[in-house]
C-alpha cells in the first residue's frame, strides 16, 4: 500500500529533495565525529579533560549535536531508498540498522556487566555502604540481563543507544510522512513533544522510573534533523542567513554561558535573580528541556553561518581524524563507550592525577581515530571486491552510517 | 662513614614517618570557599546568644550512620555533638540523630513532622539524596518533596542545613547523583537555607591526599575518620553561618 503510493507519485516525493543528489556534507561527518568525542570525554566523570566539552558552556550539549546529525543522516541514506526503491526496501533497512544498534548495546552491556562485577567483588568500605546498595542488581542476574534485552535496564551512560534504536523502530513512517508531507510530519513530532511534556509521557525502566533520555521528548530533534535533510535545510537558508537571527543566536548563547557560569563559580550565583532561576530550572535533559533545544539551534544557526559547505578546511588532513569518526559513528561510538569503562577504570585503580587523565583522554580519541581509519579501509578494499558490486551505491554517501 | 649515612637515612625516615603519622586527624581541614554560604542561621544564633540552647536534629539515611560496633557514637552527628559542645562553651549542644538506611526524602517529609515537634530542635540538618538516586526516585519529585520539607521546617520556626551526597568515586559509573546535588543547591538558594557541600567536600579531601575514597577496605578507620572530619567541618560551617565565634569568646571571657 505505501509502496505503491511511493511508486504512484515519485515525482512529487523526488522534488522535495535536491539535498540529496549533491553529495556528502563533510560537516555533518565532522561535527558527529567532535561530538563523539565529546561524548566519551564527558562520560569518564572524573577527567580534567571534560572542561573542554560544550556542556559546561551552555546548556545542550554533545548528545544533541548527534541525535540531530544522526536524524538527518538517516533521512539522506533511507530517504533516498525510499524515494529510489519504495517504502518496504527502505524501511527493512532501517530495521536493520536498528537490529545492528541492539546487537551493539547488548555488547557493551556485557562489557559494563564485568566491570560492574568486578567492584562489586574486590570493593568493600563501611563509608559506602549506602551506596554499594547498587550493586544489588547483581543479586537477581536473570531479570537485570531480561530487563536489559527488554532495553528498560540501562545502566549510566548506556542511554543514547536504546534511544536511538526506539528513534529508528519509528522512522520508516515518519519518513514517509516527511517525503510526502513534510511540515505536517514536523507539525506531528512537535505535538508529541509537547503532550509528552504536558502528560509525562516516558517509557518506563527497571528497577524504576523512566528513561533518562525520553523518546517522546528526544525524537523532535531526529525528525528535525531529519527534516532538515530532506529539503528543510534549504526552506530555512533565507532564515539562516539573516542578520537578526544570527544576533538572537549569539545573544542567546551568551546568556546561556552566563548562566552556566553561575554553575560553577559559586559567588557569581547571587547575580542570578530568583525570578528568573525559578523560571528556568530545573533545564532538564531527559525531556529535552525547550531551552536546551533552542541552544542547540542557536549553535547550529552559528555553526552554519561560520562554517560554509565548502568550506576549505574541510578537505585539510587537520579535521581529517574528526572527520573519519564521524563517518562510522557506530562503531566509534560503542567504541567510545568502551574506551570511557576503561579509562574511568584505570583511573580509579591505579592512577587518576590530571596528567594520567589526559594521557587517557587523549589515547581515547588517538584509539577512536584509528579504529575508524581502519574501517574506512575496509571498506575501501571490500569496495573493490567483486562481492560489493550488489552493494546499494547510496550507503558510502553519507558515509555509511544513518 | 656508613654510620653517618645510617643516621642521616634514619633521621629521614623519622621525620617523614612522624609528619605522615601524626596530624591525620587535623589535615581535614576544607578551604573557606566550600563551607562559606550567604546564608545565615539566625535562629541559632538568636538561641544560642540569649538561651544557651543549640538543640540540633539531624535527618537522614545510611550515609549519616556507621554500622559496626559505636557505629552511632563515631558517625558524624555524635561528632559533630562533641565538636560543638568543645567549640561553644557554656551553650547546651544536643544532637539528635533520626536515620534510616535506604530512606527517601519522601519518606522523610512524612516524618518530619514528628521530629518538629518531639526535638524541637532551633536547627535540622537533613541529608537526603542517595537514597532516591539509589531507587530512581524523579529528580522532579526530589525537588517537590525537598521543597515541601524545607517549607514545614522554616514553618517550625528552625534553620535548615541540607547536606548532599558523599563523594564515591567507586560507584559513580553506575550511580549518577549530580542531578540531585543540582536540585539540592537550588532548594537551598531558593529557601535562603545553608547547603553543606558534602560531595565537593569530600572529593576536595580525596584530590588533596586527605583520604583515598577508592580504598577498598573492611575496616572502619577510615570511615571514622571520613565521619569524624565532616563533624568537624560542619561545626565550622554552623559556627561560621551563626556568627558564634565572638560568642565563644564572651563565654569564654
Amino acid at each position: 500500500m505505501f509502496a505503491k503510493n511511493m511508486f504512484a507519485k515519485p515525482l512529487a516525493v523526488a522534488s522535495p529533495l535536491p539535498s540529496l543528489s549533491t553529495g556528502r556534507d563533510l560537516r555533518l561527518d565532522l561535527f558527529r565525529g567532535v561530538a563523539l568525542w565529546l561524548i566519551f570525554l564527558d562520560h569518564i566523570p572524573e577527567n580534567i579533560m571534560n572542561w573542554f566539552t560544550i556542556r559546561n558552556y551552555g546548556f545542550s550539549d554533545a548528545t544533541e549535536i548527534f541525535i540531530f546529525i544522526s536524524g538527518y543522516t538517516a533521512a539522506f541514506v533511507y530517504g533516498r531508498a525510499m524515494r529510489d526503491r519504495g517504502f518496504v526496501i527502505a524501511s527493512a533497512r532501517v530495521l536493520r540498522r536498528a537490529w545492528q544498534i541492539y546487537v551493539a548495546h547488548i555488547f557493551l552491556f556485557t562489557i559494563f556487566m564485568a566491570e560492574i562485577a568486578y567492584v562489586a567483588a574486590t570493593f568493600d568500605n563501611p563509608l559506602y555502604a549506602e551506596e554499594m546498595n547498587i550493586l544489588d542488581f547483581l543479586k537477581q542476574p536473570d531479570i537485570t540481563i531480561f530487563q536489559a534485552l527488554l532495553l528498560k535496564f540501562k545502566p549510566v551512560n548506556m542511554d543514547v543507544l536504546p534511544l536511538y534504536i526506539v528513534l529508528l523502530l519509528f522512522f520508516p513512517p515518519m519518513l514517509y510522512l516527511l517525503m510526502w508531507q513534510p511540515a505536517f510530519a514536523l507539525a506531528g513530532s512537535a505535538l508529541v513533544y509537547v503532550l509528552a511534556w504536558n502528560f509525562d509521557w516516558n517509557l518506563p525502566a527497571y528497577p524504576n522510573g523512566v528513561w533518562f533520555f525520553n523518546p517522546f521528548a528526544w525524537q523532535l530533534l531526529f525528525v528535525f534533523g531529519a527534516w532538515c535533510a530532506l529539503g528543510g535545510a534549504q526552506r530555512l537558508s533565507g532564515l539562516l542567513r539573516s542578520p537578526a537571527v544570527l544576533a538572537i543566536s549569539l545573544a542567546y548563547l551568551l546568556f546561556a554561558f552566563a548562566v552556566t557560569l553561575t554553575w560553577y563559580i559559586e559567588p557569581l550565583g547571587r547575580f542570578m535573580p530568583g525570578w528568573l532561576s525559578d523560571w528556568m530550572y530545573p533545564i532538564d535533559k531527559t525531556n529535552l528541556d525547550v531551552l536546551r533545544f533552542a541552544h542547540f539551534l542557536a549553535l547550529a544557526a552559528v555553526t552554519v553561518r561560520f562554517v560554509p559547505r565548502e568550506w576549505p578546511a574541510l578537505k585539510s588532513r587537520l579535521l581529517r581524524p574528526a572527520i573519519v569518526c564521524g563517518q562510522h559513528s557506530l562503531e566509534i561510538f560503542c567504541l567510545g563507550v568502551f574506551l570511557a569503562f576503561a579509562g574511568q577504570f584505570i583511573i580509579s585503580e591505579w592512577s587518576g592525577g590530571p596528567l594520567v587523565q589526559t594521557g587517557i583522554s587523549l589515547l581515547g580519541i588517538l584509539i577512536m581515530v584509528a579504529t575508524a581509519s581502519l574501517i574506512s579501509w575496509y571498506k575501501e578494499i571490500e569496495g573493490r571486491s567483486p562481492n560489493s558490486r550488489d552493494k546499494p551505491p547510496d550507503a558510502d554517501l553519507a558515509g555509511g552510517e544513518a | 662513614m656508613k654510620l653517618v649515612i645510617a643516621i642521616i637515612f634514619a633521621t629521614i625516615a623519622l621525620t617523614d614517618g612522624a609528619a605522615i603519622a601524626a596530624p591525620q586527624l587535623e589535615q581535614c581541614d576544607v578551604p573557606q570557599s566550600l563551607i562559606d554560604s550567604d546564608a545565615d542561621l539566625a535562629r541559632v544564633m538568636n538561641d544560642v546568644k540569649t538561651k544557651h540552647r543549640l538543640d540540633i536534629s539531624v535527618v537522614g539515611s545510611g550515609s549519616s550512620v556507621l554500622s559496626g560496633p559505636d557505629g552511632a557514637r563515631s558517625a558524624y552527628p555524635a561528632r559533630l555533638e562533641d565538636v560543638l559542645k568543645q567549640r561553644l562553651v557554656g551553650t547546651d549542644v544536643k544532637v539528635t540523630a533520626h536515620v534510616q538506611s535506604q530512606e527517601t526524602t519522601a519518606t522523610m517529609v512524612s516524618g518530619l513532622g514528628k521530629v518538629l515537634s518531639d526535638d524541637k530542635p532551633n536547627l535540622v540538618i537533613w541529608q537526603a539524596g542517595t537514597a532516591d538516586a539509589l531507587t530512581g526516585v524523579e529528580p522532579e519529585d526530589f525537588h517537590a518533596s525537598l521543597d515541601e520539607g524545607v517549607e514545614s521546617i522554616q514553618a517550625a520556626g528552625a534553620d535548615v542545613i541540607l547536606m548532599n551526597m558523599q563523594y564515591s568515586p567507586r560507584t559513580e559509573s553506575m550511580l549518577d547523583v549530580s542531578a540531585f546535588a543540582d536540585v539540592m543547591r537550588l532548594v537551598a538558594q531558593a529557601h535562603g537555607a545553608l547547603l553543606f557541600d558534602r560531595l565537593a567536600i569530600m572529593r576536595y579531601w580525596n584530590d588533596a591526599g586527605t583520604f583515598d575514597l577508592y580504598t577498598a577496605t573492611k575496616k572502619y578507620d577510615m570511615a571514622r575518620r571520613v565521619h569524624d572530619c565532616i563533624g568537624r567541618a560542619l561545626a565550622s560551617q554552623i559556627i561560621n553561618a551563626a556568627h558564634l565565634d565572638a560568642v565563644r569568646m564572651q563565654t569564654t571571657r
